[in-house]
């Protein structure tokens, strides 16, 4: 007997793929449910090393899903759900139909739900999975929890996403744990590091909804993910609450006193409330202190220097941490009713401030705009009448742009009716190079430069920045001039017969760097046929990002100029009035 | 001021229904005498009237009399003396009321009888009213109270009929003017004629005179009830308002319950209680059914029984707990932070990358750089269609304050874009290189440790007039021999620069060349269609004039030249004027020349004439004057033919291929692919092992002839056509020059180990000569002995570079 010839792509990466629609066919279920199914089990198309084989020598680009992934789902048990779902539709659509609404009632009240709590322990094995993947999660929800009911978002799903987010944030406080912030046209950027992962999610500025048409935006899609993600963030704040020793669902050991007094009418919107007022310290379990900041023990395994130093550098960054927790310890913020209460008050609690706002404004405010022992109000309005003078009235990016420094920044600038300074991202890698560093990040960054920059005006500053962009530009052209000017003058020289006194050779400091990158230039056309797309990519990249930060420099340079110049004009101009006056007295 | 107009239209109902009143009153009485007294008065209404135009509103009329009343102290005195007089008038009016008073409390009664209880009336009762005078009293209730409130002028002297109490059980809204029989019609369709309507008999009710403006306004000045002073509109008389029906306006107009006696605090009386009571409210005793227990309930019963025995319905607790389950509940999920327990997962999950982090250009309040200019704004707005391509996804803006900041519109649309990439978008790993594109380049001797290699312009040789198509340097390195497009040749002196002869040409020169023979004195010039062996006469005089010698002498020979060479080349001597020139032999050819080459002992030479097909190229021997066409097929184009230096090799470059034939054996040795369009040039190291190609693509191929017949390495050094190549006979360089009017010097170091590799290095780039019609260096020779090289550009300078 011959052996039987093996078939194509019966094994490799031609078996290894499947396409979308192979998988709906295998696993028996529409479009709708196999996205559902996808998205609840985190379940993505991959891109295959060959896409020819792995579409079994089809053209064209398909979306391929792993085989071991569509397996993995056969073995779902919600599958089983979905399709109780479509049972149920036909039951309520045909009871709909014959109007016999004590069945249709019936149904709607007993319709089926999913349970997702095995698949959030599926998808995130331990508890730090799940806060890597938290990012997308807090975000959704945050911005879910603005959305009025819509067709396929119902109010509880959003009251949810509300109700779990405040606990987070709730959370967050206890734990101290926010690190950065950042206003920024798209909202309020926050990044908090837990059990060290950082987690950034950003909340929508007010009034964040607008309808979408449906080609435009899918809520169905959003929701879905919402309905995992409510589920998930639900077990991450069980979990924090209780490594912070806190009760979950959160309650509050000073309200439930004042409760005894007045029986409340509701007493879960009461607590509701005072949970969203992020104002008042949550009840503990258990008195003991969840210490964190514990001493580094100083351990010196290899002995070896970079070991050392190491060492130290994550002993100044814990410190550092210890301050940042608090900065604003010992202060009392008030904040007016036009100042956005929610992220503000999160982050001065997180500090260890004390908040609190007009009592018509939302409940859980603790002191008045009277009381003398506020020592910042927070106020974003050109002017007030009535002023304390015990207090410093400031601009809520003062709160921001101190907890970025780590450090309590000069409230001058900040002051009420200020013009205030550029707000600066938190967010920028410093120790990348080939970065445009605008002059105040620079200044904060490097105190040197902040005195300096205090003393001198910006002159300075454009100077090197001229410089800078000198050194940037390295053209041919320009050296080959430099060359041939050279030439020109031995040549002029030679034809003198007299003597002259001798003149003492002095070497042109950017001869030898011209020559040396006249060298490079050769030799980097010796690169290897392999590696030249990417030398050059490469090359085109460093470029690009010199041309930009030269173009930002640019700008700066233009735009400080021609303040500078309005300045003078002003100058000038009252200068003018002034004398006009004189001469009129 | 609306509410005031309202008030105002209420009161102007009142009045009219006030009026009505009146009008009933006088009916009834049905007294002349009491006309005439109204006629009378009416005279002064009027005058009223024409007084103050509007004044019949009272409320208009009461506002004004206030303001007037602050405006002159003597409007305050007459108006006192009208308020006391007034008074007066009104006690009058309450004894009148009075004594009426009995009369009226019984026909109340009798009327609430007759709306109660019609059947169980009093014969005596029933006797007394007829119907119509049942008909008289209901025409009364329509018309109420008004009667005590206000007064026809002359009803003062009148006894009143009835009283207010009776009516004030109902009041209906729907009365109807009883003097007056022309109905609800708006009045002033009466105004052209002298009568205003009619009465109960038909009599026409004549329109009372209008005083003048002076009576009116000797009334206002005169009458102290001016003020309170009405017009009624059906039967165009005046009525005087009394205290009382002024004090139910201000009442009204103060929005209080116009009844005064209305207690609006009357203490609460409980009709319906929950206290059970004693006895029963039905006299009849309950049914029997009551008392058995109903089948119709129990079946119902029965069947929530069933359905809550079912599960179909839940009681409240139930549902209550159900509502509770369907919340998600949370718990410790995970018992340890960074311990995972086993159980199936997906494989070879490849977690989501997350976003990239906001830079300065986001912020509300960025510094004033990273705002968009003009330029930026229309770039952005240009690729409108091709987001993906922007520079960034959004515009920066800046807001001086936090609360000018409005919310993100797309904030939305990007969460669902990233929602989609989550679960559509195929995941892969791909590895980041994290290399400084610094280590790519290839780690190679500093051209510092390869010296020596020419660095500087050391002499230009001018004096052509067009392009330096060759050059050639003597063996000894003495003279440079040039030939260009301006149809001559020259020799220079090397170490001077001089020019020391030039030689016409008839045409073009395409190629030169010396004789590597250090014993003859001759040089190729490949011009036009000829060939031409030139004695250009300058250094040794021995030498030069020996070479004259055997060029004199014509060898002999049998060998009959066959029919394919002969077309193709013909030997002939120069004339006496081109021996001056010193032109020793003149090969012509059939085709135009490209270009000439010796073989290395100086008596071969091989000529290569493009056009010329299966006779392209050509072998001819000097000593017996003798030319051969080696190959009878054409094998393509023929760029360039080299010898080799020591072994009986020729080396043909096609357009695309070099090929390597041995002369002896007349075989074909190798075929070496150059991969490149078009081949420019070549030269062979002395050593003979390696062959460098330039091309006019931009390349200049390395041939390792030992390792394979694929070049070695490609070398890219130059931006455009490389039109020459040269190795250097000692020194182990090389160098090419190319359109982009660079030379570049390279360090091209071959071992005699047969196991290293040639070491190649470029050294300097070289970059003076001008450009010309896009042309740039054409040819490139090295010093046969120094370190030095020449070029020749299109400039039509040729120039010496030496270390």
């Amino acid at each position: 007997m011959v052996s039987k010839r093996k078939k194509k792509y019966t094994s490799g990466e031609g078996a290894q793929y499947m396409t979308r629609k192979a998988a709906l066919k295998k696993l028996q279920l529409s479009l709708n449910d196999f996205r559902k199914l996808c998205i609840l089990k985190g379940i993505y198309p991959r891109e295959p090393r060959n896409r020819k084989r792995a579409q079994k020598g089809k053209a064209g680009i398909r979306t391929m899903y792993q085989v071991k992934d569509i397996q993995f789902l056969l073995h779902e048990p919600i599958i089983w759900r979905l399709r109780d779902y479509k049972i149920f539709n036909k039951k309520v659509g045909r009871a709909r139909a014959v109007k016999d609404f004590e069945k249709l009632n019936k149904y709607l009240n007993s319709h089926p739900t999913l349970k997702l709590d095995h698949i959030v322990k599926e998808r995130y094995p331990t508890f730090i999975d799940a806060l890597k993947d938290l990012d997308d999660c807090l975000t959704l929800c945050f911005l879910f929890s603005t959305f009025p009911s819509l067709a396929h978002v119902p109010r509880d799903q959003s009251a949810l996403c509300r109700r779990l987010t405040l606990e987070f944030l709730h959370a967050v406080i206890e734990g101290g744990c926010l690190r950065k912030v950042f206003i920024s046209i798209k909202g309020f950027y926050f990044q908090a590091e837990i059990k060290g992962q950082t987690v950034t999610w950003i909340t929508p500025h007010h009034f964040s909804f607008t309808p979408h048409s449906k080609a435009e935006v899918d809520f169905k899609v959003m929701s879905t993910f919402v309905e995992f993600y409510t589920v998930m963030l639900g077990f991450v704040n069980f979990r924090l609450y209780h490594s912070l020793n806190l009760y979950y669902p959160p309650k509050f050991t000073a309200l439930q006193q004042s409760g005894d007094e007045k029986s409340l009418v509701d007493e879960d919107i009461f607590v509701a409330e005072r949970v969203a007022a992020l104002n008042l310290p949550l009840s503990k379990t258990s008195n003991e202190l969840v210490e964190e900041d514990f001493e580094l023990d100083k351990f010196n395994a290899d002995g070896s220097e970079a070991n050392e130093e190491r060492q130290e550098e994550i002993r100044k960054e814990m410190e550092k941490i210890k301050t940042l927790k608090n900065l604003f310890k010992g202060f009392k913020f008030y904040l007016n009713r036009e100042v956005p209460r929610e992220p503000l008050v999160f982050v001065i609690r997180c500090f260890g401030g004390e908040v609190s706002w007009d009592k018509t404004l939302f409940v859980g405010s603790t002191f008045d705009e009277d009381d003398e022992s506020i020592t910042h109000q927070i106020v974003d309005r050109p002017s007030m009448d009535k002023q304390f003078i015990s207090r410093f009235y400031i601009q809520p990016q003062w709160v921001f742009d101190s907890v970025n420094a780590r450090d309590l920044l000069p409230v001058q600038k900040y002051f009420m009716g200020e013009v205030l300074p550029p707000h600066l991202s938190p967010f920028i890698d410093e120790e990348k190079d080939q970065q445009y560093i605008p002059p105040e990040a620079r200044a904060l960054y490097n105190e040197n430069e902040l005195e300096e920059q205090h003393k001198n005006d910006e002159n300075q500053d454009e100077e090197k920045d001229e410089e800078s962009a000198e050194g940037a530009e390295d053209d041919d052209d320009e050296e080959d001039v430099e060359e041939k000017e050279d030439d020109e003058a031995t040549a002029s020289k030679k034809p003198k017969l007299s003597v002259s006194t001798g003149e003492v050779f002095k070497e042109v400091p950017w001869e030898k760097d011209r020559q040396e990158r006249q060298e490079f230039r050769l030799r980097e056309k010796m690169v290897k046929k392999k590696h030249r797309n990417l030398y050059k990519s490469m090359m085109d990249g460093k470029q690009k990002r010199a041309k930009e930060i030269w173009l930002l420099r640019k700008k700066r340079r233009l735009h400080d100029e021609k303040e500078k110049g309005d300045k003078k004009t002003i100058k000038k101009d009252k200068g003018k009035e002034g004398s006009k006056k004189k001469v009129k007295n | 001021m609306g509410n005031k107009r309202e008030i105002k239209s209420s009161l102007k109902r009142n009045s009219v229904e006030e009026e009505t009143y009146v009008n009933n009153e006088v009916e009834s009485d049905e007294d002349d005498e009491l006309l005439n007294v109204i006629n009378g008065e009416d005279e002064d209404s009027s005058d009223d009237e024409a007084n103050d135009g509007s004044e019949n509103e009272l409320s208009s009329e009461e506002d004004a009399g206030g303001e007037t009343d602050e405006d002159s102290d003597e409007n305050d005195a007459d108006s006192e003396e009208n308020d006391q007089e007034s008074e007066d008038d009104d006690e009058e009016n309450d004894s009148d009321e009075e004594n009426e008073s009995g009369e009226d409390d019984e026909e109340n009664k009798n009327s609430e009888d007759d709306e109660e209880n019609k059947s169980s009336e009093d014969d005596e009762e029933a006797s007394k009213f007829s119907e119509c005078s049942i008909k008289k009293t209901e025409s009364y209730n329509g018309v109420k109270k008004l009667k005590n409130k206000n007064k026809l002028v002359p009803s003062k002297k009148l006894p009143a009929v009835t009283k207010s109490d009776e009516y004030e059980e109902f009041d209906s809204s729907d009365e109807e003017d009883i003097r007056n029989t022309v109905g609800n019609i708006p009045m002033n369709w009466y105004d052209e004629y002298k009568h205003l309507g009619y009465d109960w008999d038909g009599n026409k009710i004549i329109r009372p005179e209008t005083g003048d403006q002076l009576d009116a306004f000797l009334k206002r000045m005169e009458d102290p009830d001016f003020w309170r002073t009405v017009k009624d509109p059906q039967t165009g008389q005046n009525v005087v308002l009394s205290e009382e029906d002024i004090n139910l306006i201000k009442r009204i107009k103060a929005q209080k319950i116009p009844d005064e006696t209305f207690d609006e605090y009357a203490p609460w009386i409980e009709w319906f209680t929950s206290e059970v009571e004693q006895m029963p409210l039905r006299k009849f005793p309950e049914h029997k059914r009551s008392f058995l227990p109903s089948k119709h309930e129990a079946r119902k019963v029965s069947k929530l029984v069933h359905a809550l025995k079912m599960g179909w319905i839940k009681t409240m607790a139930e549902a209550e707990k159900l509502r509770a389950k369907k919340e998600p509940q949370f718990y410790m999920l995970w018992q340890t932070d960074d311990k995972a327990e086993e159980m199936r997962r997906i494989y070879n999950h490849i977690s989501a990358p997350k976003r990239l982090l906001p830079g300065h250009a986001e912020s509300y309040n960025p510094p004033p750089e990273y705002l968009f200019d003009e330029k930026e704004l229309k770039q952005w707005n240009k690729l409108k269609n091709a987001p993906w391509k922007r520079k960034l996804h959004f515009i920066p803006e800046k807001y001086d304050s936090l609360r000018k900041v409005p919310a993100y519109p797309r904030f939305i649309k990007e969460r669902f874009l990233r929602c989609l990439d989550l679960y559509l978008c195929p995941r892969a790993i791909k590895m980041k290189l994290n290399i400084e594109p610094e280590s790519l380049v290839p780690k190679l001797p500093s051209p510092k440790d390869l010296q020596p290699f020419p660095t500087v312009l050391a002499i230009e040789y001018k004096g052509h007039t067009d392009m330096v198509r060759s050059i050639s340097t003597d063996k000894t390195g003495q003279y440079l021999l040039s030939g260009s497009d301006d149809c001559t040749i020259k020799i220079w002196e090397v170490n001077t620069g001089r020019c020391l002869k030039t030689i016409k040409t008839d045409s073009v020169v395409r190629s030169v060349e010396w004789c590597p023979n250090a014993a003859l004195s001759l040089v190729l010039v490949a011009s036009g269609q000829e060939v031409m062996l030139i004695n250009p006469n300058v250094g040794d005089f021995l030498v030069n004039s020996k070479t004259d010698a055997v060029l004199q002498e014509v060898p002999k020979s049998d060998v009959v030249v066959p029919d394919r060479v002969r077309t193709t080349i013909q030997w002939s001597e120069p004339d006496s004027e081109q021996h001056q020139r010193g032109v020793r032999l003149i090969l012509k050819h059939f085709k135009d020349v490209s270009q000439v080459t010796w073989h290395g002992k100086g008596d071969y030479f091989a000529t290569v004439m493009p056009d010329g097909q299966n006779r392209s190229v050509l072998i001819s021997q000097i000593s017996r004057r003798r030319s051969q066409l080696p190959f009878t097929k054409s094998k393509g184009l023929v760029q360039y033919v080299l010898f080799h230096p020591t072994k009986p090799f020729l080396f043909v470059a096609t357009q695309r291929h070099v090929r390597i034939y041995d002369l002896v054996k007349q075989t074909l040795l190798k075929k070496l692919l150059t991969n490149s369009k078009w081949i420019s040039c070549m030269a062979i190291h002395p050593l003979g092992d390696n062959l460098l190609v330039g091309t006019y693509d931009r390349k200049m191929l390395w041939f390792d002839l030992d390792l394979s017949t694929k070049p070695y390495q490609t070398l890219r050094l130059h931006g455009t056509a490389v039109r020459g190549v040269a190795f250097h006979k000692h020194y182990p360089l090389f160098a090419s020059g190319s359109d982009d009017r660079s030379l570049i010097v390279s360090h091209g170091m071959v071992y005699n180990d047969l196991l290293q590799n040639p070491l190649i290095v470029p050294l300097k780039r070289l970059q003076d000569h001008e450009a010309f019609n896009d042309f740039g260096i054409f040819g490139v020779v090295f010093h046969p002995l120094q370190p030095w090289v020449f070029s020749s550009g299109a400039d039509g300078t040729i120039k010496l570079y030496n270390n």
